[in-house]
């Protein structure tokens, strides 16, 4: 995986609970351009697992996942 | 005189007028305060009874009843539409009027507006029993709908009332097997993330009961098109859905004033989630699907976010310091046929326990919804 510094498009879903931050990224990603690369702020631990089984089912990559202190940061690229 | 003022007469505006009327009953008597409820639309509209509605089950009708019987007469109705909200100055205006109205406290009910519109070919291509006109058609639809596929897709969330999805489904299956037509329809649920429910106990219910009835189930579907000519659905992860008979949950947003006034995106509110006072001005609660709280948008949620805000603002009429919380308490009956019918409860960062349906709570979910309008009068 490759370090991320700066993505395109960030998503702060920090504080939803899911599937809030899951149903963010969706709804954002319909809008972006192939290549977009995009970071979602979470602080909801189940879209660790959510959003990369998502990004393999709709086809877009996952890039990394990032753990801060009190949130996480997905980054991808849209395909 | 110190000015409660309060904007929609749903469920939640409606509990809270009448707590507030039996609250401040000496205040209101004395002239010491008002307490205003201002409402768009002439009647009180119960939507869980819509459920009912496309089996032939309830009427239209039966979810309606005038506001002004419902509301205590120590209440100041007002049935017009707010079209503004000025939280620096404490003001409401309205569509058709020059003079604008002063608050002390605003609490904003304006629940949920249904916004099919946002998926293209939606509105043309599929039903849904979320409003009036909507369920009618459904019914006349479902009556005649014999053969074929029929498809419930979730495809927006958050919607009112996470559980009437998972109910429809259920019913519609006992409903054509009721019939002898279940044979002859494949059904199909769809839901946007990876399992049945955003509940995961739910999740689990409902796919075993799915299971065992025979009904497809269709997870990380995102509805990106419908055509309804082809009776097809396309979804964002690149999959398609043929359909006979489509009924949506269509996508949802908050109010235009909540966006206008600054109060949170997407017309949903910005609430702390324990006082449900507004993050981004003074003096402004919200309760109700228009509060953006981590729980259902669910009668049940505003009923008991009547009852707090209803001891706020009273304690802060006579000048004390508010204390009530909300922990996020929810209660929802769930059909599981045309007979049973299970019940749940939870409140924040709790996972609810699913029962056993059985009839009596099938029963006990027809009786409350007829004691409702006790409900919305205060009475229960
Ligand atoms: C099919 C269906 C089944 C359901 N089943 C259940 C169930 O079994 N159990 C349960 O707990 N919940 C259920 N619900 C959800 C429940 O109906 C809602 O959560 C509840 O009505 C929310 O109450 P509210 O006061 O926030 O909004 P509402 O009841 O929707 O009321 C909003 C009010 O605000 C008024 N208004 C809006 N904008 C303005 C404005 N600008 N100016 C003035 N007035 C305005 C409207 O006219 C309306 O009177 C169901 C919903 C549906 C659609």
């Amino acid at each position: 995986m490759t370090a991320v510094t700066e993505p395109d498009v960030t998503i702060d879903s920090r504080g939803a609970t899911c599937p809030g931050p899951l149903m963010d990224l969706i709804g954002k990603v319909k809008s972006l351009d192939p290549g977009t690369v995009v970071e979602l702020q979470t602080s909801e631990r189940n879209s660790t697992t959510d959003v990369p089984e998502w990004l393999e089912k709709a086809g877009h990559d996952l890039l990394e996942i990032e753990e801060r202190d009190d949130h996480w940061n997905i980054y991808l690229e849209v395909d | 005189m110190h000015r409660i003022a309060i904007v929609g007469g749903g469920t939640g505006g409606t509990v809270l007028a009448n707590r507030l009327a039996s609250e401040l009953r000496r205040e209101l008597e004395a002239g010491e305060v008002e307490v205003r409820l201002i409402t768009a639309d002439p009647n009180h509209v119960y939507k869980p009874t819509f459920l009912y509605v496309p089996f032939g089950e309830k009427t239209v009708d039966d979810a309606t009843r005038p506001i002004e019987e419902l509301v205590d007469r120590r209440v100041t109705l007002t049935v017009d539409e707010v079209t503004g909200v000025d939280t620096e100055r404490n003001r409401l205006s309205f569509a058709d009027r020059t003079t604008s109205l002063h608050y002390d406290q605003l609490v904003l009910a304006t629940g949920a507006t249904l916004a099919p519109e946002t998926v293209p070919g939606l509105a043309e291509g599929g039903h849904h029993f979320y409003g009036p006109d909507g369920a009618e058609r459904l019914r006349d639809e479902l009556a005649d709908f014999t053969e074929g596929h029929l498809v419930l897709s979730v495809v927006g969330v958050p919607h009112m009332c996470p559980a009437a999805p998972v109910e429809f489904t259920l019913m519609v299956d006992d409903w054509l097997r009721e019939r002898g037509r279940r044979e002859a329809v494949d059904i199909t649920y769809t839901y946007p993330i990876n399992r049945a429910h955003g509940l995961e106990s739910i999740a689990d219910w409902a796919t075993d009961l799915f299971a065992e009835r025979d009904i497809n189930l269709e997870t990380f579907f995102n509805v990106d098109e419908v055509d309804p000519d082809a009776e097809l659905i396309e979804t964002v992860e690149g999959d398609e859905l043929g359909y006979d008979l489509l009924v949506a949950i269509p996508p949802h947003r908050g109010s235009d004033l909540v966006t206008d006034a600054g109060l949170g995106e997407d017309g949903w509110v910005d609430v702390d989630r324990h006082t449900l006072e507004a993050t981004a001005a003074d003096d402004v609660y919200a309760i109700g699907d228009v509060a953006d709280v981590p729980t259902s948008k669910a009668g049940s949620v505003a009923h008991y976010e009547a009852g707090v805000v209803a001891d706020r603002l009273a304690s802060r009429a006579r000048g004390e310091t508010p204390t009530a919380t909300y922990d996020g308490k929810t209660v929802c009956f769930l059909e599981a046929g045309m007979d049973e019918a299970t019940f749940i409860e939870f409140a924040y960062g709790e996972e609810p326990y699913v029962r056993e349906p059985s009839k009596p709570l099938h029963w006990a979910k027809l009786g409350y919804n007829e004691s409702y309008w006790l409900t919305a009068r205060g009475l229960l």
